[in-house]
């Protein structure tokens, strides 16, 4: 009787086994398999976004323009709610890891916002790229990740977009504008080892080079470091008239604040990158702060004020950082493919297909978003770009961000309004 | 007499007497290349000097602790860092608060004092709760079971500040009067540098002057030298315990506000993590369980580390010498227990100690 049992359930289980993949692909053509959402279930969209940590008010910033992209379609797409899966990728390529390893696992998800920085990207690329997922971030910038040459530095894969600026775009305007505007004629770079940190200052070094500026020094500090007295003493030996710091804060508080005391430094110049465009640094910084330049995100418009007056009405005050609206382009980018490869079923059930939405996503062109008109290009080195890099400028910390709490500083160099000629 | 020769020889002793020859020429050739090819000025390895010298200072402080329990229990206490963390991370609202209301640079003679004895009592509860809660119970156990427990207290600690106070990073308000340098022969030192130079030199004072001159004291010392002899003097042994550890984690707080002024970011619950590990090389250097001994470590390190990477690294050609400034640190802790294990102060451990 019992073996019975066991024969009848071993001929269901085998007949369910050789069924199922035949009804999915009855339902679904897509290379890379579809997403499926049931009739009474939520649309969900991923999002990998630092929370925790020292540069938290990045996740905190670009959290707002995901949150607020879906709030202006009233959190619904297709007749559904969108559910936000919130994952914590800090800042590290673990994080991503993670982070990603969370989405990939969940069948549901059909697609995801993130990452914040570029190490946690790299950690998450591969995962995302392999699951069938699309990713698009708001505030990554290294030159590789829109590099599909893996064998030489570049990780780039399938899946991948971005709407902030490449950064070899962002290091050839700062190389420019420290040689023409600032009159500087040599430069030291300064990195931690991150993906974004050095590939930002190997695209500003490269291209101060170009332009036959000196770069006298490159060099490099240790995440976590509190004692930046020997790198600074050694770069102070060859005397830049600039240095390129693009360190993330706590570092980059340390840097400045300790070079007031270095003889030799005087008088140079320090230009920061998007990593210390943040309130919290000229308030951690002090004094010292007072005269640094820092690149960050100049984005303006009527749809920009718009948004900010719907983040004060939802948040009661100013986003702590630049990146908030690449983060609402990046969710509408995403939104926007989602809605265009929907297949609605009878039973009113919705699949996406994975292939489809990459393929939505990268044929994205002139899209009138807050940042720019976007084009999401194929060519490596900028595979998976969808920015204009038109909306960046440098900004030069005064007294009011040290002392009065102003945010932000006052515009030194706009690159899409101002000119080196 | 082969046999006798070979009895002598220790292929130990040879790889050891090579090694020091290596390092000592290391040394000598790395500093000659960078003093003679005269890049740095005077000015500039003042600069490095005089910041390692209060680096030093706030891992003597730190230092203390862990040679004060050392010498008491002959325990290592792997949480001290994140008891110099507890006051540091707790005090940072104190001293917004006085900023705010302008207190700090009105009056900073009165608030700076008043942040460390706040950092100092909040570092003394969580070292006494520490003693009491974790290793109390594990007292007589083999040493190898509150090494352990100290580790996992000190994940405890890191991990419970990060949810009293969150994971961002904090930082200290600046204190005007420190700011700007004093100009001594076209040499120019920062007034901070000075300032925590000598605050941490009368917090070292006023602990030898504790150790050697009264009465608890004189009891500490005697529970050091033999507990059960001390307790049949009539000493309470858990309180002279306790009491250490109130005093290791007072200086340790006090080393956390002391820090805050001298490198004013960074503040968050990972902080102690390195400090300690430092401060724990600089009392193994100075030679553990004895006080002198970890002052003069935490001061040694701080400056080797300030020093090392530029003058011998970058002269042998090293590249990013400024990147093993810890190499330089942990080398030393090394290199110690190999040519020096009882330190630069220590004596020999009797066989009770070791």
């Amino acid at each position: 009787m019992i073996s019975l049992l066991i024969r009848r359930l071993c001929a269901a289980s085998l007949l369910l086994i050789i069924l199922l993949p035949v009804s999915a692909d009855a339902a679904c053509d897509d290379p890379l398999g579809c997403v499926e959402v049931g009739p009474d279930d939520p649309i969900v969209v991923g999002a990998m976004l630092v929370v925790s940590g020292a540069i938290n008010y990045l996740g905190e910033d670009t959290l707002g323009g995901v949150e607020l992209a879906l709030l202006a379609r009233d959190y619904r797409l297709l007749d559904r709610e969108i559910e936000l899966a919130l994952e914590d990728s800090l800042c590290t390529a673990e994080g991503g890891q993670v982070a990603a390893q969370r989405l990939a696992a969940d069948p549901t998800v059909a697609g995801a916002i993130g990452t914040n920085c570029s190490s946690a990207a790299q950690g998450a690329i591969p995962i995302i790229s392999e699951s069938g997922l699309v990713m698009i971030a708001p505030s990554n910038t290294s030159p590789s990740l829109t590099n599909d040459d893996i064998a030489g530095g570049g990780s780039h894969q399938p899946g991948y977009f971005r709407t902030s600026q490449n950064g070899l775009i962002e290091g050839k305007r700062l190389a420019e504008f420290a040689l023409h505007a600032l009159g500087a004629q040599s430069l030291a770079t300064v990195h931690d080892g991150d993906p974004y940190t050095s590939g930002l200052a190997r695209a500003v070094a490269d291209t101060f080079a170009e332009l036959d500026g000196e770069v006298v020094f490159e060099g490099a500090v240790n995440k976590g470091d509190t004692d930046m007295s020997s790198i600074l003493t050694e770069i102070a030996v060859h005397q830049p008239d600039a240095i390129y710091v693009p360190l993330f804060e706590p570092e980059s508080n340390f840097f400045a604040a300790q070079m007031q005391y270095i003889v030799g430094l005087e008088d140079t110049i320090i230009i920061g990158g998007a990593a210390s465009f943040s309130s919290s640094f000229p308030e951690n910084t002090g004094d010292a702060a007072i005269g640094i330049y820092v690149s960050g995100p100049l984005v303006s418009g009527d749809a920009y004020d718009e948004l900010l007056r719907q983040w004060q009405e939802e948040y009661g005050s100013d986003p702590p950082s630049g990146y908030h609206a690449h983060a609402y382009d990046a969710t509408n980018l995403l939104l926007d493919a989602l809605e265009s490869v929907a297949v609605a079923h009878a039973d009113g059930a919705i699949t996406f297909g994975r292939q489809a939405i990459r393929d939505a996503v990268a044929a994205t062109e002139d899209y009138p978003g807050l940042t720019g008109r976007l084009t999401c290009r194929e060519d490596s080195p900028f595979a998976g770009d969808c920015s204009p890099g038109t909306a960046l400028a440098v900004f030069e910390i005064t007294e009011a961000e040290v002392y009065d709490d102003n945010w932000p500083p006052p515009i030194a160099w706009n690159f899409a309004a101002d000119s080196f000629d | 007499m082969f046999k006798w020769k070979t009895d002598e020889f220790s292929w130990v002793d040879f790889t050891i007497d090579v090694l020091r020859v290596l390092i000592v020429l290391g040394v000598v050739v790395g500093a000659w290349n960078t003093l003679s090819s005269g890049r740095i000025t005077l000015a500039q390895w003042v600069n490095l000097f005089a910041a390692g010298l209060s680096q030093g200072s706030i891992y003597a402080l730190i230092a203390l602790g862990y040679t004060l329990v050392y010498g008491i229990l002959l325990m290592i206490n792997f949480a001290h860092g994140e008891v110099f963390m507890a006051g540091a991370f707790s005090t940072v609202f104190l001293a917004e608060a006085f900023n705010r209301t302008g207190f700090l640079n009105d009056q900073p003679l009165l608030a700076i004092p008043l942040m460390i004895m706040f950092a100092g009592l909040v570092s003394m509860t969580v070292a006494i709760l520490l003693e009491r809660v974790a290793y109390r119970p594990l007292r007589g156990s083999p040493r190898l079971v509150p090494l352990i427990t100290a580790i996992g207290a000190s994940f405890f600690l890191q991990y419970t500040f990060r949810g009293l106070y969150g994971s961002g990073f904090k930082a200290y308000p600046q204190v005007k009067i420190l700011q700007g340098a004093i100009s001594l022969g076209g040499i120019n030192i920062p007034i901070v540098q000075i300032f925590v130079f000598f605050s941490a030199l009368a917090l070292m004072l006023c602990l030898y002057w504790l150790v050697e001159r009264t009465r608890i004291g004189k009891a500490m010392r005697a529970v050091s030298e033999n507990k059960e002899v001390a307790r049949l003097m009539g000493i309470d042994i858990d309180f002279v315990i306790m009491f250490t550890f109130g005093v290791g984690g007072f200086l340790a707080g006090s080393a956390g506000v002391i820090n805050g002024v001298f490198r004013p970011q960074g503040v968050n619950f990972f902080m102690g993590f390195i400090p300690g590990i430092k401060a724990f090389t600089a009392a193994v250097l100075g030679g553990i369980g004895n006080i002198p001994g970890a002052m003069l470590g935490g001061l040694f390190l701080g400056v080797i580390e300030a020093i090392g990477p530029n003058l011998v690294l970058a002269g042998l050609g090293i590249p990013g010498a400024n990147q093993l400034k810890d190499v330089i640190a942990f080398t030393m802790l090394v290199l110690v227990l190999i040519f020096r294990p009882q330190g630069i102060l220590g004596e020999r451990l009797s066989e009770k100690k070791a």
